[in-house]
């Protein structure tokens, strides 16, 4: 049984314009999209830079999230009366970062890191994971932030009085328990960068989205390029909200609901 | 469990109705305007041209949005002999090949060379122009034909460029390691200026335009390949396809497209 054969018999016969049966040309086209000139490494390679740059991004877009989460809760949640102006300065900056991150399509921004602020950065790639981590960055902070703000007052008052200090309180009274809440946000946040990282390609980031582009820019035939790679995306994400979903289920098992 | 599925598999069979009736109107569609004029047209009575208005002096943006160049203006001479409306629709370049072969364009015309593999998916008018392929380079680089591949290079996705240049070496192409693929000219050049990419291999008109508007650009003096530019069509809609045909072939005949190309490129 070769393949290869029957490949170029049928795509013959249908350049030469003779109707074949439905599944030759679902074949044809299946195997010019996929299996032709080894393709499919272009698709594997696609989902290693996806994988890589979801990766990087999300650790960039973790610390800085936590970091100005952080900031701007410790800013809000100072006794009345007291005001630290190096808080209130680090504040302003993450105010201000936030704002413009938030304010400006995804697009835009890789546009101008890619060639406006990175111009002699041949490492396409990791400039993306930059800029996707620096905007990811910006939403989790909302997200964690609304997680800190949200545990009632009581909680941590009460670790006070019982002697810990501020660290302490957050570490293991505070933080764990606003984790859990903000568990479900943050899994959709991970998701929509893992499909953002497809934006990549137009600063010529050569992810999974760029292999689908080059082998139809070749074949002249979309639909199996692209709808293969919607699979896997799909695959992608449905692996990680069943590990998300794993966590949840770990993190549950000390509730008495 | 079985819920899920349950929901899934309605879903799934909405969806592959509606997929049925819309093809079902796109065929009824096409067969009404054939009686009166003897060919048919994705929508009546108007000239649909798909295009990549990235391609100066063959298609650019004026300032106020409109396609205008060559082929914008060969595409209205062929759409007055024809007696139909001109609509140019302006898209990315592998948009505007799929756009033809769809059904959802009449032609596309945005210095498309012909190639064998593009022949098996689309018919195509006879030649109207002579497209040749050139290398731009920084001034004073060390980029020559013949290092070609161990440097750098863009192109615009979908071009003959890309597809010759990321070929593997044994094809005579540099492998898909040395080629990045920018949605458009403009942007690979920006790449260049920046020093992102060593060279950008594009359209000799366009890269004219494009040196002209960059100080610090220059082109290699032997082309890097040469080929003919058509207009593509739908292939399967053979009485349209030979009215074009026809018409563009008459058009060259009178000296009309000679002239709307001298009015364009001036110097050489």
């Amino acid at each position: 049984m070769d393949l290869a054969l029957y490949y170029e018999q049928w795509k013959n016969l249908m350049i030469s314009g003779k109707d074949i049966a439905w599944w030759k040309e679902f074949f044809v086209k299946f195997y010019q999209a996929f299996l032709e000139n080894d393709r499919w490494l272009q698709y594997l390679d696609g989902v290693g830079t996806t994988l890589i740059t979801t990766a990087l991004a999300l650790a960039i877009g973790v610390i800085l999230g936590v970091l100005v989460a952080m900031i701007r809760t410790a800013h809000d949640q100072q006794r009345p009366g007291m005001h630290n102006p190096f808080l209130g300065l680090f504040n302003l900056v993450a105010k201000v970062y936030v704002t413009v991150i938030r304010g400006t399509p995804m697009m835009v921004q890789l546009l101008i890191m890619g060639l406006v602020i990175f111009k002699s950065s041949r490492d396409f790639t990791s400039v993306g994971a930059l800029t996707l981590g620096i905007n990811s960055g910006a939403y989790v902070a909302e997200i964690i932030r609304g997680g800190l703000m949200n545990l009632d007052p009581g909680q941590s008052e009460a670790g006070r009085s019982l002697g810990l200090n501020y660290l302490d309180t957050m570490r293991f009274i505070v933080i764990p328990q606003a984790f859990k809440a903000i568990l479900p946000a943050l899994g959709n946040e991970f998701i929509i960068l893992l499909k953002d990282t497809s934006l990549i390609t137009v600063i010529g980031g050569k992810e999974l989205l760029y292999a689908a582009q080059g082998v139809y820019g070749r074949t002249y035939e979309s639909m199996f390029p692209l709808v293969g790679i919607a699979c896997i995306y799909l695959v992608l994400v449905m692996i990680f909200s069943c590990l998300q979903g794993k966590l949840e289920r770990r993190l549950r098992q000390s509730d008495r609901r | 469990m079985k819920r899920f599925f349950a929901c899934l598999l309605a879903l799934m069979m909405t969806l592959s109705l509606v997929a049925c009736g819309s093809s079902n109107d796109g065929d009824s569609g096409s067969q009404n305007s054939s009686e009166e004029t003897g060919f048919t047209t994705a929508e009546d009575g108007k000239l649909i041209m798909s295009t990549n208005a990235a391609f100066p002096p063959y298609e650019m943006t004026d300032d106020n949005g409109n396609v205008i160049g060559i082929d914008a203006d060969i595409a209205a001479a062929i759409a007055e002999k024809l007696g139909l409306e001109l609509q140019i629709e302006n898209m990315g370049f592998d948009a505007a090949l799929l756009a033809v072969q769809e059904g959802k364009s009449d032609m596309v015309m945005a210095g498309v060379s012909v190639t064998k593999d593009r022949l098996a998916v689309m018919d195509f008018t006879d030649s109207y122009a002579t497209g040749v392929q050139v290398v731009i380079v920084k001034e004073g680089s060390d980029v020559t034909l013949d290092n070609l591949d161990e440097k750098m290079i863009g192109t615009q996705r979908a071009t003959t460029g890309y597809i010759y240049a990321s070929d593997t070496p044994e094809n005579g192409g540099y492998g898909e390691d040395h080629v990045i693929a920018y949605d458009d000219g403009a942007i690979a050049i920006q790449a260049l200026l920046n020093g992102q990419v060593d060279c950008v291999i594009i359209d000799n008109s366009p890269a004219q335009e494009y040196v002209h508007a960059n100080p610090g650009l220059t082109i290699l003096e032997t082309p890097w390949v040469e080929e003919d530019y058509a207009i593509g069509l739908n292939k399967g809609n053979t009485a349209f396809n030979e009215a074009v045909n026809t018409a563009l072939n008459e058009l060259i005949a009178n000296g009309t497209v000679q002239s709307i190309i001298d009015s364009y490129i001036t110097a050489e």
